[in-house]
């Protein structure tokens, strides 16, 4: 144990002024596909950064609706339809999720964007790591897309993945 | 020979009851919620699970367990030809348990111009019901338990009740996804127990040639190791037999244990 520490310090300590220097940044570009359908409903979204073996280690995003309807339906009834998110996470939350649920999108191309040290990604132990992207949508389907990246970013880089039915390209600019 | 033969038959009147013509079963319209609603149950006796063919299910005892501990009655009650109906508005974060634990004493006898008569019911009325020269007299305490699990949120522990055939699940029962294996324990009175039949049958088997049932049987740590391949509503049947009855009117007790488990996709 005792070693070890001193021989993980310059680390830890070039790690620490890299970050003061520039923050890390996660830029993803979620593509909602345009779904010609009779009746159509903007998709339920979450976005999270999930470890290997697929526990969440940030939540980024969760688009749903958050008004009450007429009948006094929640717009929580639905989003267990966002099923690995809320197993795997949403129901553990108190929601809505500061900084994390928001309103739904309509289809186009989605961009977000997150700093490292503030709110929501926060600091990201250094790692592999998946961005997953779960779109559920009302009398359509579900569709589960991820994107692997390492952290810290060492140079700036993309990565992407593409759903087939419910999302689009998604797209990941990481910048160190 | 003759030896053997007594145990064959033996053997098979022990498998009677496991291979019943009619499993019975109360099936939700929903296992996993995000928001205060309405879930509506089916109960029914029937051929296959959840297959509404033969009779309604009577669901008088039957308990609604809160997380908190705290009970809810059932409403919009309606006992069909086929099924019962019941709703119940779920509304505290956890898991709730909807059981219907049953228990008596089975008799079954000819009477003195050979006809078979059976009797179900407590000890005091079966001991009045069965006449002294009834033939071939053969009776068993019965104690059985349907269950399913409904969550709002995130599940809460689950505790069994110790009292007659009972499951513990390595993974929550309202968080089964196809692929992940799940270790079942099966408890009578409280204690892991080997030798216990289980069968697993995936509902809908109308749509398909083969009903696929998977059978079990506990090893001597009362485990069983169980992996979905398929999403769906399955049905769970749980049988065993010991000579702990709670009257001595029987010479045995039969146990049977229920539950409906909705597996989701990944």
């Amino acid at each position: 144990m005792r070693k070890w520490v001193p021989a993980l310090i310059p680390a830890l300590v070039a790690g620490l002024f890299n970050n003061q220097a520039n923050a890390g940044e996660i830029n993803i570009k979620a593509t909602i596909p345009q779904i010609n359908t009779a009746e159509y409903h903007r998709p339920y979204v979450a976005i999270w950064i999930e470890k290997p073996d697929q526990s969440v280690e940030k939540n980024l995003a969760a688009w749903y609706s958050q008004k009450k309807a007429a009948n006094g339906d929640e717009g929580n009834k639905w989003l267990k339809d966002l099923r690995q998110w809320w197993r795997k996470s949403g129901r553990e939350q108190s929601l809505p999720i500061d900084g994390v649920s928001g309103a739904t999108r309509p289809v186009g191309e989605q961009s977000l964007t997150f700093t490292e040290g503030k709110a929501p990604l926060g600091t990201l132990p250094p790692g592999q790591y998946n961005i997953a992207v779960e779109a559920a949508r009302e009398k359509g389907g579900r569709e589960i897309v991820r994107v692997p990246f390492t952290w810290p970013v060492q140079k700036a880089e993309q990565v992407k993945a593409a759903g087939q039915q419910e999302l689009g390209d998604i797209i990941i600019d990481l910048k160190p | 020979m003759k030896k053997m033969l007594a145990l064959v038959s033996l053997a098979l009147g022990m498998s009677a009851p496991g291979a019943q013509a009619h499993g019975f079963w109360i099936m939700p319209s929903s296992t996993v919620l995000s928001a205060t609603q309405f879930v509506t149950f089916d109960a029914a006796t029937s051929t296959e699970p959840f297959q509404i063919d033969h009779r309604p299910l009577a669901i008088d005892g039957l308990v609604i367990l809160a997380p908190d501990g705290s009970q809810m009655t059932p409403v919009n009650v309606l006992k069909g030809e086929l099924r019962t109906v019941f709703d119940a508005k779920f509304d505290k974060k956890g898991t709730y348990r909807v059981e219907l634990v049953r228990s008596g004493f089975r008799a079954s006898w000819k009477d003195s111009d050979n006809k078979p008569k059976r009797f179900m019911g407590t000890a005091e009325a079966l001991a009045k019901e069965v006449p002294a020269d009834a033939k071939d007299l053969n009776i068993s305490e019965t104690e059985s338990r349907l269950e399913n699990y409904i969550t709002l949120g995130k599940p809460s522990a689950l505790k069994p009740s110790n009292k007659g055939l009972e499951l513990v699940a390595s993974t929550h029962p309202n968080d089964l996804v196809t692929g992940e294996p799940v270790e079942l324990t099966f408890l009578v009175d409280g204690k892991p127990t080997a030798d216990v039949e289980v069968a697993i049958v995936r509902g809908q088997i109308r749509y398909r040639n083969n009903p696929e049932e998977q059978s079990y049987k506990t090893d001597k740590n009362g485990k069983i190791k169980v992996t979905f391949d398929q999403a769906g509503m399955y049905w769970l049947d749980a049988d065993f037999k010991d000579g702990h009855v709670s009257n001595k009117i029987a010479k045995e007790r039969t146990l049977s244990y229920v539950l409906t488990l909705e597996v989701l996709p990944q």
